[in-house]
């Protein structure tokens, strides 16, 4: 069954539009736990208390502030907040394209399918231009009063919209001084080398699967029906050992295994 | 039945508060044979202006779980986390237990393949961290961080890190390795999950011409910072400086009271941790 667009919006590109619908490109599959109150095994629910009384402040009384110094605020009233709101808009504006490898993966956050809404010549067609050029559009929009940057892309034969991370929430290693400690030796690096080259290979999506997650819904299960396994503690002990010769040896049974495939 | 704490966005809070930044995990990174104990730090910094609640006086308010059958608040030794099996029946999973479920060999980030940086779609990044070598492992740290970054490659795992399963691609850029954790494939939707259209209509070629026009007159090598400034923040700060110059809505409580609001600075604990002084 076809998913639900949780929204409707324009591309719009100088002066041309194209209408589409925006899809979530991903499913949580994280096991969820509540809290829970553990006497009743109910669930907890919270609120807002003055830190020494206790006593509850409710939703009407809260006021919302920005910490200017320790201990002092600005309150920002509901009036100042909504003047803080963009104006609601249904345009996706792509401001300018650039070639896949200007965005880091660090900016990547979340992807929208973009399903044509109407015309449907227009939107293949886009799909076609970015593909020959290959290239990504920058995206601005509007969403539920919130504005987002994006990055446009075709992938496959649709589109597809993510949203990007703001430049003050990434951290780039650039901005990070390099490491300290010793330099590993001409020895070690080309041993490591060698260990990366025989590690090559290519990313095969079906290689993984979230084993864990099938573990503790299997335990779940189990303990639902009271008989849930006895767990025990696992010990993780290492010895430590030289660079040098755990690259050595590392080496020694990755050629061995080669030779016995 | 053993008692506890269930992890809440509160706990780290306060574990934050009274001991510094520590590393969000630690643990050990694998390639071969060889072992690189490292502490994992986020790469991203969180909202930059968070709002506080405060009470009607102005004095700043604390999140607190209470029971609905008591309506007593509720301290984190009194609270346990549980898995709904059907409406409103729950059972209870500890800590301990979900530890006690990852396999040994699933509490490294065994580093098993090496692929072209490039060849990962994006669709699969969901969060990044920086790993620093931990204390003694600094030169198999540098040996690994310089070797794949000559190479080009990302090394893959997957791996259990508090009561969840990673996917995971390791980066090292500027000598530092960065991981992104990534979606397993059947948290990614397909074309056909989402009801696209399975039969493309034939194109006109004028229309592409016209799109590949208009791509070509707006493209630039780089992507200006600009673009992906936090504009609304931007606004948020004016008006409380404005508000501010003009005492407006100002309030103060004694500081004393209560431990001021602290903002960690991720790029000085990340600084610290790569000099080996954290």
């Amino acid at each position: 069954m076809a998913a639900r667009a949780i929204w409707k919006g324009e591309l719009k590109i100088g002066s041309t539009k194209v209408p589409v619908k925006l899809y979530s490109g991903v499913v949580d599959r994280t096991v969820r736990f509540h809290i829970l109150d553990e006497k009743h095994l109910m669930r907890v629910k919270q609120h807002m208390v003055q830190p020494e009384s206790g006593d509850e402040v409710t939703n009407e009384e809260i006021q919302k502030g920005y910490e200017i110094e320790p201990g002092k605020f600005v309150i920002l009233t509901d009036e100042d907040l909504e003047s803080l709101e963009p104006k609601p808009s249904r345009e996706i504006e792509i401001t300018e394209f650039v070639p896949p490898e200007a965005i880091s993966q660090q900016w990547y956050e979340r992807p929208y399918y973009l399903a044509p809404d109407g015309d449907e010549k227009a939107y293949f067609a886009l799909v076609e231009a970015l593909q020959k050029t290959g290239r990504e559009g920058i995206a601005h929009w509007v969403m539920r009063n919130k504005p987002y940057v994006g990055a446009l892309r075709a992938e496959g034969d649709y589109l597809v919209l993510y949203t990007l991370h703001n430049a003050e929430e990434v951290i780039s290693a650039r901005d990070l001084p390099k490491p300290a400690g010793r330099a590993p030796t001409q020895k070690e690096l080309n041993m490591a080398k060698q260990l990366v080259a025989m590690l090559e290979g290519e990313f095969n999506p079906a290689d993984y699967k979230d084993e864990y997650r099938a573990r503790v819904m299997e335990f779940i299960e189990k303990k639902a029906k009271g008989r849930a396994p006895r767990l025990h503690a696992v010990k993780t002990k290492r010895k430590p050992s030289s660079l040098d010769s755990m690259l050595e040896r590392s080496l020694q049974s990755l050629k061995k295994q080669k030779r016995a495939a | 039945m053993p008692k506890t704490r269930t992890r809440t966005r509160r706990d780290s809070e306060e574990t934050e508060e009274q001991s510094g930044p520590r590393p969000f995990w630690s643990g050990t990174l694998t390639f071969g044979l060889v072992s690189v104990p490292v502490n994992l730090f986020p790469a991203n910094r969180s909202a930059r202006a968070p709002l506080r609640m405060l009470s009607p006086e102005g004095e700043p308010l604390s999140r607190k779980y209470y029971s609905e059958k008591t309506e007593r608040d509720l301290d984190a030794d009194q609270m346990v986390r549980g898995y709904e099996i059907d409406k409103g029946k729950y059972v209870v999973v500890t800590d301990e237990e979900l530890e006690r479920l990852a396999p040994e060999k699933s509490r490294d980030i065994d580093l098993k393949v090496f692929v072209p940086e490039e060849s990962i779609p994006p669709v699969y990044f969901e969060r990044g961290y920086f790993l620093t070598p931990a204390p003694g492992s600094e030169k198999a740290y540098k040996l690994l961080a310089e070797t794949m970054e000559k190479s080009g490659k990302a090394g893959l795992a997957t791996f259990v890190m508090r009561g969840k399963e990673y996917l995971v691609a390791i980066f090292a850029e500027h000598r530092i390795l960065r991981a992104e954790t990534m979606r397993f494939p059947d948290e990614l939707r397909s074309p056909a999950d989402v009801g696209l259209p399975k039969k493309k209509p034939k194109v006109p070629a004028a229309t592409v011409r016209k799109f590949e026009k208009l791509i070509g007159s707006k493209s630039k090598k780089q992507l200006s910072p600009e673009r992906l400034k936090d504009e609304q923040t931007e606004r948020l700060l004016k008006l409380v400086k404005k508000k501010s110059a003009q005492r407006k809505n100002v309030v103060e409580v004694e500081t004393e009271k209560r431990e001021p609001g602290k903002v960690i600075d991720l790029v000085a604990v990340l600084k610290k941790s790569l000099a080996g002084k954290a």
